[in-house]
């Protein structure tokens, strides 16, 4: 055994995300920020906006719930181990800095797609048909990893509290639902909103569910998972590059 | 000044936090097999060393060979072979003992029936085997200083830190975990052990450092620590009749004598030279021994003495 190797690693990241799963998904600010919010802001717009189709607004819930779940439980993390002395433990222990990331990632992922397929069985509860069943697993899944990414790059101040961090990961979040496609069709958005949801990996992923449920879209498929693709690469690289300077800083 | 059978090699280790330098170039070496105490006051850069020997904070200059790995270079190599007990209890509180022992088994890559085997075996040694199933956040100090100690040696290292892990401790738990040390220790397990205790590191250590203000002052077996910072001795000494002052005094080796009660306070600078001198007087002047004790500073005196502002 190579404690060093890649595989070895990759098993223990898993030992990390198991630990997660267990500890940190029935949280309050989890459950809050991971359900609650898109499925209050779901009803909202719902109730608002009574002249978009059902299946517009199902495929925005698929999207948002995906998000939210996502980035819900991996931002705390760090800090909320980090005041613990628990992310003391884990650095003393033979697991690179990425593994824990990587395990923490894991973690978020498989929360996102858990709680979003029950959104899509929702969705077909209500009458929806599935369309693209398979180009919606391939989206839920990149786009989960993309997302957990994001949570992790969110954790990356080095502060080991966490209101802070979810403060912050408010602020971050909720511009990014309102650019993205998931309440206004980006066919009706002006150009600089156009051109700032272009930006926003989650509405690719919009674009992606939205296809799955209706079979419109506004980009290419190709691009669509080309772009997801993209920003899951530069940001699980960026988390994880970031994470090992900053972790000394929260010892 | 560094061996093969040297476990751990701290080399030129600084760490600076901002324009404080916490730990100030310092060298030593722990041998495979000893008991190493690490002593200092508080803020004397103790946790910070130990922090930098078991990889969790990087040094700013300087590294350390731990196991034969540098710890900068090569920290998971490093930290596979040896196990951390913090002086903070770092267990998760959300899980069971017996869930923190097996994440510990599956972080040091332990095959999970050895990880039982290992877990069953440490809880029951440490006693907490019948509330394996219970979370720790119901544990007591001790029980959880217990838990953290048995998941540092779920993997069997041959090197330990230890970072004061008795303090705050009841009488029960602190004598498990030393007798625990001394068991690891005849076994082969190297122990680095910082501590404030000096009865704990008189009665561990075979050799301690002393670190003050960053820098490392004394490095030695602690008996010799204790020797070394008085050059002048002193003996107890008490015969079965009057002896005359002033012969006492003049002994070859004896610096002064001044009687307390029935006993001499014998001052000296060469103790074994008075030692000899006292037998001798006492059996030209017929006068038996009656008592004959070196008084040796403590290692409390030697560590005040080293950590002193002023002490050079």
């Amino acid at each position: 055994m190579n404690p060093a190797g890649y595989s070895e690693q990759v098993r223990r990241a898993w030992a990390i995300a198991k630990k997660d799963i267990r500890i940190y998904y029935i949280k309050g600010p989890v459950l809050i920020f991971g359900i609650f919010m898109p499925v209050f802001l779901f009803l909202a717009f719902l109730m608002g906006s009574r002249q978009l189709p059902l299946a517009f607004l199902v495929s925005g819930l698929v999207g948002m719930t995906l998000f939210f779940t996502a980035t819900a439980v991996s931002p705390a993390i760090f800090p909320w181990e980090g005041q613990a002395k628990t992310l003391e433990r884990l650095a003393s222990c033979p697991i690179m800095v990425e593994a824990i990331v990587l395990g923490d990632m894991i973690a978020s992922t498989l929360f996102g797609i858990g709680i979003t397929l029950i959104t899509v069985v929702i969705g077909l509860a209500l009458g929806l048909s599935l369309i693209h069943g398979i180009t919606l697993l391939a989206a839920i899944l990149l786009a989960a990893c993309c997302f957990s990414a994001i949570g992790m790059l969110l954790a990356v101040p080095p502060t080991n509290v966490p209101s802070n961090i979810m403060m912050l990961s408010s602020l971050l979040k909720f511009p990014l639902v309102f650019i993205s496609g998931i309440f206004v069709p980006l066919e009706q958005m002006p150009p600089w909103g156009l051109a700032l949801a272009f930006c926003s990996p989650l509405t690719y992923f919009a674009d992606l569910v939205r296809y799955s449920f209706t079979g419109s879209h506004f980009f290419a498929v190709w691009v669509d998972i080309a772009a997801l693709g993209f920003f899951m690469v530069i940001f699980t690289a960026g988390t994880m590059y970031l994470h090992k300077r900053t972790m000394p800083k929260r010892m | 000044m560094y061996t093969v059978s040297d476990v751990i090699q701290a080399l030129d280790l600084t760490k600076t936090f901002g324009k404080h330098t916490a730990v100030d170039h310092i060298s030593f070496s722990v041998r495979e097999g000893e008991i190493f105490g690490f002593l200092g006051p508080n803020g004397a850069g103790k946790t910070t060393t130990t922090r930098m020997l078991t990889g969790v904070i990087p040094p700013n200059e300087g590294t350390a060979l731990v196991l034969g790995f540098d710890i900068c270079r090569s920290p998971v190599l490093a930290k596979q072979g040896f196990g951390v007990v913090p002086e903070t209890s770092n267990a998760y509180t959300d899980l069971t003992a017996w869930q923190n022992l097996m994440l510990m088994g599956d972080l040091y890559g332990i095959p999970r029936g050895r990880s039982v085997d290992r877990a069953s075996e440490l809880l029951r040694v440490l006693g907490l085997l019948e509330r394996k199933d219970q979370k720790v956040q119901a544990y007591s100090k001790g029980m959880k200083q217990r838990l953290i100690l048995a998941m540092a040696l779920l993997h069997e290292p041959g090197l330990l830190f230890l970072d004061e892990p008795t303090s705050g401790l009841d009488v029960q738990s602190t004598q498990m975990i030393l007798s625990l040390l001394r068991d690891l220790n005849q076994a082969g397990t190297t122990i680095f052990l910082t501590t404030h205790n000096m009865e704990e590191a008189n009665r561990l250590c075979h050799r301690v450092g002393i670190i003050r203000a960053g820098k490392i002052v004394a490095l030695d077996a602690p008996e010799k620590l204790k020797v070394a910072i008085d050059r002048v001795h002193r003996l107890e000494v008490s015969f079965d009749r009057e002896v005359p002052a002033d012969a006492l005094a003049g002994l070859d080796g004896v610096l002064s004598a001044n009687r307390t009660g029935d006993k001499w306070q014998i001052t000296a600078e060469n103790r074994d030279a008075a030692i000899r001198s006292l037998v001798t007087f006492s059996r030209e002047h017929n006068a038996t021994i009656v008592t004959l004790n070196t008084l040796a500073p403590s290692l409390d005196d030697a560590f005040l003495r080293l950590t002193r502002e002023d002490h050079p």
